[in-house]
């Protein structure tokens, strides 16, 4: 409780650091064959697999039996216009970071709609989602996808509990991002952390029907959820035009 | 209802559905592929919409719209060969048919579950950009639900024998076929097509995911 700001970020980029080692130790092991994991195969997109399962594997219980119970009671038992709310509330944060990718990127239109969205949800007190009512479309960019406009390659596959799926790419811009989060600016410590935890149940609560979707479709949902996020990434990245994937098994 | 009378209306819808689709035969092989993607969304969103069995969760009902009204536009054989990539041809045929069949069965499991979350949205179909004798297009649509950012649905088509049928349906930029075959490949590197037609196999006899 008695972390600042920077004691808060130190933190985050400590542990990014350490993980980062982690990840490249572990990467380092499944090229020598030592592993001594079940040695699933090494794929080009997901160097770290063993690894990156092992993380999965510490994730999955976490997600199943804490996060996802309090997303779907919140879902279930807050009142809808209160999730509403906290929802816009959080997502013009997004809209500004949207707006800010967009011009990194040159994107201006798409910046225009993100700041004209903000503008506009001002007179709902950030609380009532107008631009969506006048049909200003919600934006989706993020640091992640302005490296990769900018042409850097995903890089490795990560798995990082309690974030999920994400490569060296978009974590990356994830650290920045946390980095820059406005709520690092508050002073007040137990207002802070709640606004966290209530931001994380709002971003869980959101992938609800996804990770429902997991259950029923996949026959190995480490994997299923592997390549549904590299192929949502790409799309992204391409404005949804990516490229034809090649018909290669790899 | 008896099973005895849920047989014998299921029998009874077949008949009609058949007579229906039998009826206006030659127009129904030349039906536009965006028309053919219209006509069957709006079908099966008409039912999810009125149909207080679907909403009620009633799994056999919802079952049976999806099995009489969407899967006769799915071409499964090439779904399975798609995702099964250069892994198809070390399938027998007899594999090969089994494989299809269990695929069949994980879609229906997977729209089954699906199917009720869409009682709100409406369909947004864009038009078709495809040259005139395209034997393979892609039919571009998007889903609005309110309060929540537009998903786009887009849905890959091939024209047979038979009209045009969807080989590969793509949510949100995620390929249906193209996440299947790195499961696939997984599976089959693990333990041979028929490791994977078991695991597909455990999956729909009720199994959960790894």
């Amino acid at each position: 409780m008695t972390l600042g700001t920077r004691g808060f970020v130190a933190r985050v980029l400590r542990a990014a650091t350490a993980f980062a080692v982690c990840a490249l130790a572990a990467g380092c092991a499944t090229m020598q064959g030592g592993a001594g994991a079940p040695a699933p195969f090494a794929s080009k997109v997901d160097p770290f697999e063993p690894f990156n399962r092992a993380m999965y594997a510490i994730h999955e219980p976490i997600d199943r039996n804490v996060m996802r119970p309090i997303a779907q009671a919140w879902v279930d038992h807050v009142p809808r216009p209160v999730q509403l709310a906290v929802s816009t509330l959080f997502g013009n944060i997004e809209d500004g970071f949207s707006a800010l990718n967009g011009l990194l990127q040159g994107k201006w239109d798409k910046a225009g709609n993100d700041l004209g969205r903000l503008t506009v949800n001002v007179w709902g007190f950030g609380l009532i989602d107008i631009a969506t009512d006048a049909g200003i479309p919600k934006g989706d960019e993020d640091f992640g996808q302005t490296f990769g406009a900018w042409g850097i390659p995903q890089g490795p596959y990560l798995f990082v509990p309690l974030i999920g799926p994400t490569t060296v790419r978009d974590g990356t811009g994830l650290v920045i991002r946390a980095y820059a989060s406005p709520f690092n600016l508050v002073n007040d410590i137990p207002f802070r952390n709640s606004m966290w935890g209530l931001g994380a149940v709002n971003l869980r609560a959101q992938a609800l029907e996804a990770s429902d979707l997991v259950d029923r479709a996949a026959i190995d949902r480490y994997t299923f959820i592997r390549r549904s996020y590299l192929q949502r990434r790409e799309y992204l990245v391409h404005e949804g035009n990516p490229p034809k994937p090649k018909d290669d098994d790899e | 209802m008896s099973a005895a009378t849920m047989k014998t209306c299921r029998a009874v819808m077949a008949l009609a559905f058949a007579a229906l689709l039998a009826a206006p035969a030659p127009a129904a092989a030349q039906e536009a592929p965006d028309a053919l993607v219209k006509r069957v969304s709006q079908e099966v969103l008409a039912i999810v919409k009125a149909d207080a069995k679907v909403q009620a969760g009633d799994q056999a009902r919802i079952r049976e719209v999806i099995e009489v009204k969407l899967l006769p536009y799915f071409d499964f054989g090439r779904m399975t060969a798609l995702a099964m990539g250069r892994n198809w041809a070390k399938a027998s045929p007899d594999q090969q048919r089994r494989l299809a069949d269990e695929f069949r069965s994980l879609l229906v499991r997977t729209y089954s579950g699906a199917l009720t979350q869409y009682r709100n949205q409406s369909i947004d179909y864009k038009p078709l950009r495809a040259e005139a004798g395209a034997a393979d297009v892609t039919v571009r649509t998007e889903v609005v639900r309110p309060g929540q950012a537009p998903v786009q649905i887009d849905y890959s088509l091939a024209k047979g024998a038979d009209g045009w049928k969807a080989y590969d349906v793509i949510v949100g930029g995620v390929s249906l076929v193209t996440n299947y075959r790195d499961e696939f490949n997984e599976q089959v590197r693990a333990g041979g097509v028929d490791g994977l037609l078991a695991a597909l196999a455990a999956r729909n006899k009720g199994g959960g995911a790894k």
